[in-house]
C-alpha cells in the first residue's frame, strides 16, 4: 500500500475526511515552507499539496500568482522543491506529499529523471495542472516505473465522457475543482458540487477531494459533507501575506485556520 | 546576427497535411490545458471542424474579407529598394494596406463570425503592441460584441495611441499587471479570463499559439495570405518565388504566407525572429533561434527559459515580436528543415525601417521592418533574376513615437 493509500484507510477508519492544505513551496522562502509543512501536519493536515512555482500559472488567481512569483525570487525551482521534501521525510515518514505545478518545468527536467528523484525524496503523488490524460501517456508510464501517483483534476464542465477518460488513468484521489475559475475565485455552489462529486464517484473508486474556493471552516465542513477530502489553497497564503515581515505569524494564522478547519470538519456527522 | 549560410539547402516536403486530429505537428503543438478549459475547446474545435466545411460560413468570410478588410492585398515590386540592394527583386505582400493596418484582421474577422456562429456574446483578446486588439475591437463592434482586451501594463505605456483605439471601438482595455507585464501575462490572464467566463465567452487568440485547434484555425484564416501571394507571383512574373521572408514573433503573418507553399521544393523559406540586442547578449525574442522545446500557452514548441523551464523575459524594439514562445508549426518546420530561421537585431530593423520608408514610400511596422531587413541581406547573395517575395504584415504609424523617441525626437 502507498503512502496515500493508507492515509485515506486509516482516516476511513477513524470515519475522518482528510485535511489537504496547499501552500507554494519557497513562499516566501525555504526554511518557512519546510516548518510550516510539519506544523500543518501537527494542526491536522493529512496529505499536503506543494506548489511547484511556475513563471506562468494560467490557472491560478492573483494569490497564487503573486506566491508564485515570490517563491521564485527566492530561488525556488522545481529542484528545489525535490530537495525540501527531502527535507521534510527527515522527520516525517508518513504523511503523504504531492506536488502541484505545471508541465514545462517537468519538461525541462525530463519526465523519467523528474519522476525518479521525486520518488526518491518521497513524493507521493504529482498534479500537473495543464496536462490532460490525452497528452499524458508518457509521463504517466514515468510516474508508474517510480510509484507516483498521477492526480489529475476534473471540473464542473467535465462531462461523463471526461470522467471515464481520467477516472480511468488517475490514481491516488482525484481534484475535483469546485467552480467555474481560478483558484482563489469567488463563490462555490455546494447543491452542484455534491451533485458533480456523487456523478464522479459513479465512474471510479477513488476518493474525491473538493478545492478552489474554500475559504474557511463553514465552507470547508461543508464539503466534507460531500467527499473525502478537501482542498485549502488561497486563504492559506493569505494568512502569509497578511503577515509579511512576520513569518511567525503567518505560520500562526496557517495553523490556526487548519485547527478550525480540522475541528468544523470533525464535528460532522458520517453519512 | 543573422545566419550567413543563406545557400544552405531546405528539405523538400510532400503530402503535408497537419497537424493530426490532436493538433500534433510531430513533437509540437498538442493540447496542454487545464481540465477547466478541455470543454471549452473541445466546443470550439468541433465548430471549427464544422464551419470550416461550410460553403456558407466560408462565403461569408469571403465577403467580409473583399467589402471589409479590402482584400486581396496586392504584392507591390519594390524595384528601388531592389536596385539599391543589388541583387534579387523584391516584392512586397501588402498586408499594411488592410482594414486596421496589418494582417491580424484577416484571423478576427474569421474567428469573430465563428464566434457569432456558436452564440457568443462576449469577446476577449490579448495584445502586446496592441495591433491585434484593435483588430479585435473592430470586429466586435462590427458585430456588437462586448469585447474586453488584456494588455500588459508595460505595453499599455508604450502602445499608448492603440489603446485609445481600441477604447473608442468601444472595448474594455485590461492592464495586466502580472509577471513580466507583457503580452505572454495577457495570454496568461485572458486565459483565465476564458476560464472563468466559458459560458457566453469567445477567445480570439491572435497568433498561430495556444492549444489545438488555436494554431491550425489560425493559420488556416492566414493562409490568404499565401494563397493570394502565390497566385499574384505567377501572374506578375510568371513563376513562384525563389524565396519568401515574414517576421515570427508568435507567427501567424509568416505561416499564412509559408504555408501554401510548403510543397514547392523550389520556394525557399526564412523566418525572422527579433534578435533584440543580439541573441549572444540574451537580450532577444528568438526562441527558435536561441531556445528549446517546452510547454507554455497549451502547446509544445521551441521557447526561452531558463535550465529550471520559468519563462524568462524577451526583449525586442517591436512589441509584436516580444514573446518567448513561438507557433508549433514553425518549431516542426525548423526540425524537418523545410523552413530557415534567422534573426535581425533591433538596430538592423531600425535601419530597414528607415530605408524602406525613404526608398519606396513605405512605413513598415517594426515587425515587418525584420522581414524587410532579413530581405535585404538574403537578396545581396541572389541573382537579380531572382525573386523574395516578403509580408509586409503591418503599417509602421503605430511606432512611429517608440521610434522618435529613440532618435531623441519629440513629437
Amino acid at each position: 500500500m502507498s503512502r496515500l493509500d493508507d492515509c485515506f484507510a486509516a482516516l476511513d477508519a477513524a470515519n475522518k475526511k482528510a485535511l489537504i492544505p496547499f501552500v507554494t513551496a519557497g513562499d516566501p522562502n525555504a526554511d518557512f515552507t519546510l516548518t510550516c509543512m510539519h506544523e500543518m501536519v501537527q494542526a491536522g493536515a493529512n496529505i499536503i499539496e506543494l506548489g511547484v512555482p511556475f513563471s506562468d500559472p494560467m490557472s491560478d488567481g492573483p494569490v497564487i500568482q503573486k506566491a508564485s512569483e515570490r517563491a521564485l525570487a527566492a530561488g525556488m525551482s522545481l529542484k528545489g522543491v525535490i530537495a525540501l521534501v527531502k527535507q521534510f521525510r527527515k522527520t516525517d515518514q508518513k504523511t503523504p506529499l504531492i506536488l502541484m505545478g505545471y508541465l514545462n518545468p517537468i519538461e525541462f527536467m525530463g519526465y523519467e529523471r523528474f519522476a525518479e528523484k521525486a520518488s526518491q525524496a518521497g513524493v507521493d503523488g504529482v498534479l500537473t495542472v495543464d496536462i490532460p490524460p490525452e497528452e499524458s501517456a508518457d509521463l504517466i508510464a514515468a510516474y508508474e516505473k517510480h510509484a507516483l501517483a498521477p492526480i489529475f483534476l476534473l471540473s464542473p464542465t467535465s462531462n461523463e465522457t471526461r470522467i471515464k477518460k481520467i477516472a480511468a488513468v488517475a490514481k491516488g484521489y482525484i481534484y475535483y475543482v469546485s467552480l467555474k475559475g481560478v483558484t482563489g475565485a469567488g463563490h462555490l455552489e455546494l447543491g452542484d458540487v455534491e451533485q458533480k462529486v456523487r456523478q464522479i464517484k459513479q465512474h471510479t473508486a477513488l476518493p474525491i477531494a473538493v478545492g478552489f474556493g474554500v475559504k474557511n471552516s463553514d465552507i470547508a465542513a461543508n464539503i466534507a459533507k460531500i467527499s473525502d477530502a478537501v482542498v485549502v489553497g488561497s486563504a492559506l497564503i493569505n494568512c502569509i501575506t497578511d503577515h509579511a515581515g512576520n513569518e511567525q505569524h503567518g505560520r500562526e494564522a496557517i495553523d490556526d485556520l487548519l485547527v478550525g478547519m480540522r475541528t468544523a470538519m470533525d464535528a460532522v456527522p458520517r453519512d | 546576427m543573422a545566419t550567413s549560410n543563406n545557400k544552405r539547402a531546405q528539405a523538400t516536403v510532400h503530402g503535408y497535411n497537419l497537424p493530426d486530429e490532436a493538433g500534433h505537428f510531430g513533437p509540437y503543438g498538442g493540447l496542454f490545458v487545464a481540465e477547466t478549459l478541455m470543454e471549452s475547446i473541445e466546443e470550439l474545435n468541433e465548430a471549427y471542424v464544422k464551419f470550416m466545411q461550410d460553403p456558407e460560413f466560408l462565403a461569408e468570410l469571403d465577403a467580409d474579407l473583399q467589402d471589409y478588410v479590402g482584400r486581396p492585398s496586392p504584392i507591390y515590386h519594390a524595384q528601388r529598394l531592389s536596385k539599391e540592394i543589388g541583387g534579387a527583386q523584391v516584392y512586397l505582400k501588402r498586408e499594411d494596406l488592410n482594414h486596421t493596418g496589418a494582417h491580424k484582421i484577416n484571423n478576427t474577422v474569421g474567428q469573430a463570425l465563428l464566434a457569432k456562429r456558436m452564440g457568443k456574446t462576449r469577446i476577449i483578446a490579448e495584445t502586446g503592441a496592441g495591433q491585434h486588439g484593435v483588430a479585435t475591437a473592430t470586429v466586435a463592434a462590427r458585430l456588437g460584441l462586448e469585447c474586453v482586451v488584456y494588455m500588459g501594463a508595460e505595453d499599455i505605456q508604450r502602445q499608448s495611441p492603440n489603446v485609445y483605439r481600441m477604447r473608442l471601438l468601444g472595448a474594455t482595455v485590461v492592464p495586466v499587471v502580472s509577471g513580466s507585464q507583457t503580452l505572454k501575462d495577457a495570454l496568461s490572464e485572458a486565459l483565465r479570463d476564458w476560464v472563468t467566463n466559458i459560458d457566453n465567452t469567445y477567445y480570439i487568440i491572435g497568433t498561430v499559439a495556444g492549444p489545438h485547434p488555436y494554431p491550425a484555425m489560425v493559420r488556416d484564416f492566414q493562409t490568404i495570405i499565401g494563397r493570394e501571394g502565390r497566385e499574384q507571383m505567377l501572374n506578375k512574373t510568371g513563376a513562384l518565388p525563389n524565396a519568401l521572408v515574414a517576421c515570427v514573433g508568435g507567427g501567424s503573418n509568416a505561416i499564412g504566407l509559408f504555408h501554401p507553399f510548403i510543397e514547392d521544393d523550389g520556394v525557399k523559406i526564412y523566418g525572422v525572429e527579433a534578435a533584440g540586442l543580439g541573441v549572444e547578449t540574451g537580450k532577444h525574442s528568438a526562441p527558435l533561434c536561441a531556445g528549446k522545446p517546452g510547454v507554455l500557452h497549451g502547446n509544445r514548441t521551441y521557447l526561452m527559459a531558463d535550465e529550471d523551464g520559468a519563462i524568462i523575459e524577451t526583449h525586442s524594439i517591436s512589441a509584436g515580436l516580444d514573446y518567448p514562445a513561438v507557433g508549433p508549426e514553425h518549431s516542426w518546420l525548423k526540425d524537418i528543415g523545410r523552413a530557415q530561421y534567422v534573426n535581425i537585431t533591433d538596430d538592423e530593423a531600425l535601419a530597414a525601417f528607415h530605408q524602406l520608408t525613404r526608398v519606396e514610400g513605405i512605413i513598415p511596422a517594426l515587425e515587418s521592418s525584420h522581414a524587410v531587413a532579413y530581405a535585404t541581406k538574403l537578396a545581396k547573395t541572389m541573382d537579380k533574376e531572382e525573386t523574395i517575395l516578403v509580408c509586409l504584415s503591418g503599417r509602421g504609424d503605430k511606432d512611429i513615437f517608440t521610434i522618435a523617441k529613440i532618435e531623441g525626437i519629440e513629437l
